[in-house]
């Protein structure tokens, strides 16, 4: 117990913990000779938000868990602050960790959930209650102590977890789906909370997500997975305007996707041909002239063009096949000339002129705003 | 016909049989033990006094007392293993626990009689290996009927544990780990405080099974370990029906009160509240 005290002793007041640093090398977990997890690497800063994003399956919880010590990797190591953790128990580890159920006891109060993992660490009963009820006016559910689980709607359970996670003061906070039984309106307003304490606290988050617009809110960096190891990491503008790959432009928000031959390099830009139609977009490698690489393009960035087009935007010619309004915008489904799809959204109001099914029509998007995958 | 009514005429075929084949015995039994040649409390008031009677009763309680903790204690740890076991292997054990259901309780009872006896199993192991020089006197003896009713009990005790234990989430043991907890902390302060539902189902099941247990106690136990229902047999074949009658009515009421104290309790109430919660 002696190793694990330590941050739990000092624990008290408003004061900042550094947060800890988690680095993964190459860790390996299989299942029957299945490879949940196959090599993982990540640099995880001291005090970073960072999620775990990617579909059920894509070895995400599974990481998360060898983080926590729940399950053992095959292969690599994982060091918290320099120092590698894989020989430790869970319960050596001092980690906080919130579960996808919360899984709160449901035979103690919420302030013996609260007060559990302090008196794990030897804490007086005195402490104990001071603390708890510090930690639950962080989750704004002050004077809650007296009642149990059942007695709580999702929302409160899942900040008591919270709270129950972060009372002993660890310098790194898993969780593992954390909003995912909470309806729409709720999980939003969990999500700043969640934000703002990651803000307060100054800890390190990891956070396990398949929802794609939680981890673009919530985190400094997302590490994608996909299939058992980390397709691309990045902030969300990174992966949300220059995706790696097909599957994280799929992934991540709605892409569309257009094949085009390379013809060369002007001027910085890249020169392609897109069905009879040039398209310049911004180089990030050199591919080969000749070479057919896939354009991915956000619906949001396209619109229909009225004047002329500025020479820095790519226009191509379509056909509207189907307009559905949904609100804040009106989502068009077109079809070019060679059969492609292209999806263009457009932001509704007085002020749009509205496309009709059958209309030609010729699209436009910045050259910045095209990405090859 | 109303929809409602459905349900009604369902559970009506069991309501009759009950009310034939049970009720009205009971009934009759009750009657008999006041009315018999004439309506009289004196078979009660004889009762009271009765030092038979009070010994059988003290002799019945403890077996049923020693009974109950033996199984709990082996019962426990083996329902605890059916319950972290992977499914294929839990059902394979859990084939083993029930196996003795499905023979009878006379066949068990009178394999015991066979280890226990003077040139039984067991002496003659002990005698041959050189460890007892005369045979031990091990049947007939309170020590058989306790060992031979754990065993033929067992199962009641460790079926509804076993179900609670498997029922806990999972994700409860690994919070509990997460946030600083040993394995043995994790098993006192979650599994076990978790697991007692199965625990008060199993207690009362062995004890009340016990309090009534008939053919076991009387095939391996000696003379002066006559259970009631041993008592109220022989009173029957005495032909001595107004005082069987008055002591199944008090073993009876004796089984009713200790359901009932036993419901009451403070922990087993909260333990069923959270289960049903």
């Amino acid at each position: 117990m002696a190793s694990v005290s330590g941050a739990g002793r000092h624990v008290s007041g408003g004061d900042k913990v550094r947060g800890a640093s988690v680095v993964l090398s190459g860790i390996e977990k299989r299942y029957d000779s299945v490879g949940a997890v196959r090599g993982v690497s990540l640099d995880i800063r001291s005090g970073e938000f960072l999620t775990l994003l990617g579909p059920s399956g894509s070895g995400k919880t599974t990481t998360l868990m060898m983080i926590a010590g729940f399950e053992t990797p095959n292969a690599g190591d994982i060091a918290i602050d320099g120092r590698s953790v894989v020989v430790l128990p869970p319960y050596r580890r001092n980690i906080g960790l919130v579960f996808q159920n919360y899984a709160l006891f449901p035979h103690l109060t919420v302030a013996d959930n609260i007060g559990f993992p302090l008196k794990q660490r030897g804490i007086d009963r005195v402490t104990r209650a001071r603390l708890v009820s510090e930690s639950l006016e962080r989750v704004h559910l002050p004077g809650y102590e007296r009642r149990y689980p059942r007695q709580l709607s999702g929302g409160q359970q899942q900040r008591v977890a919270v709270a129950r996670a972060i009372v002993f003061r660890p310098r790194l906070l898993l969780m593992d789906e954390p909003l995912g039984a909470l309806d729409k309106q709720l999980r939003e307003n969990l999500q700043l909370e969640m934000r703002r304490l990651h803000a307060d606290l100054g800890i390190t988050f990891i956070y396990v997500t398949h929802d794609q617009e939680e981890a673009l809110t919530m985190s400094d960096r997302v590490a994608v997975m996909n299939e058992g190891i980390v397709v691309q990491v990045g902030t969300p503008e990174d992966l949300y305007d220059r995706p790696c790959n097909r599957f994280v432009a799929a992934f991540i928000g709605e892409s569309n996707f257009l094949s085009a031959i390379v013809r060369g390099i002007e001027r910085d830009m890249l020169v392609l041909d897109c069905a009879g139609t040039t398209v310049r977009a911004i180089a990030q490698q050199t591919p080969i002239a000749g070479q057919t690489v896939t354009l991915a393009i956000r619906p949001e960035r396209l619109r229909f063009a009225d004047a002329a087009a500025a020479i820095e935007e790519n226009r191509i010619a379509v056909t509207v096949s189907e307009m559905v309004f949904a609100g804040d915008c009106c989502r068009y489904l077109c079809h070019t000339a060679s059969g492609a799809t292209v999806v263009l959204k457009q932001p509704s109001g007085s002020m749009v002129r509205r496309r009709h099914r059958g209309e030609r029509a010729n699209v436009l998007w910045p050259t910045g705003d095209t990405a090859i995958v | 016909m109303p929809r409602r009514m459905t349900p009604i005429l369902l559970v009506i075929p069991l309501a009759l049989y009950m009310l034939f084949f049970y009720a009205l015995p009971v009934a009759s039994m009750l009657f008999r033990s006041i009315m018999d040649p004439t309506w009289t409390l004196e078979n009660y008031r004889r009762l009271a006094h009765d030092s038979v009677f009070l010994a059988v009763s003290w002799t019945t309680l403890r077996t049923a007392l020693v009974v109950t903790l033996g199984t709990l204690l082996l019962g426990y740890p083996v329902a605890l293993a059916l319950s972290r076991l992977r499914h294929a292997v839990a059902v394979i054990l859990l084939a083993i626990v029930l196996l003795p259901f499905w023979t009878s309780v006379l066949v068990r009872s009178y394999a015991w009689m066979v280890l226990l006896g003077r040139r039984g199993l067991i002496n003659e192991l002990l005698l041959s290996s050189g460890i007892i020089d005369a045979p031990l006197r091990l049947l007939n003896t309170p020590l058989a009927v306790h060992v031979a009713m754990i065993h033929i009990l067992l199962p009641y005790m460790i079926v509804p544990i076993a179900s609670v234990l498997r029922q806990i989430d999972g994700a409860l043991p690994r919070a509990a780990a997460g946030l600083g907890a040993s394995p043995l902390n994790v098993f006192v302060e979650v599994i076990l405080p978790l697991s007692v539902p199965g625990v008060a189902a199993g207690t009362l099941l062995v004890f009340v099974l016990s309090l009534g247990f008939y053919i076991t106690p009387a095939l391996v136990g000696g003379p002066r370990d006559l259970m009631l229902s041993m008592l109220i047999a022989q009173q029957v074949d005495l032909l001595n029906w107004a005082y069987a009658a008055c002591l199944s009515v008090a073993l009876l009421v004796m089984t009713l009160l200790l359901i009932l104290i036993f419901q009451r309790l403070p922990a087993v109430r909260d333990a069923l509240r959270v289960a049903t919660r």
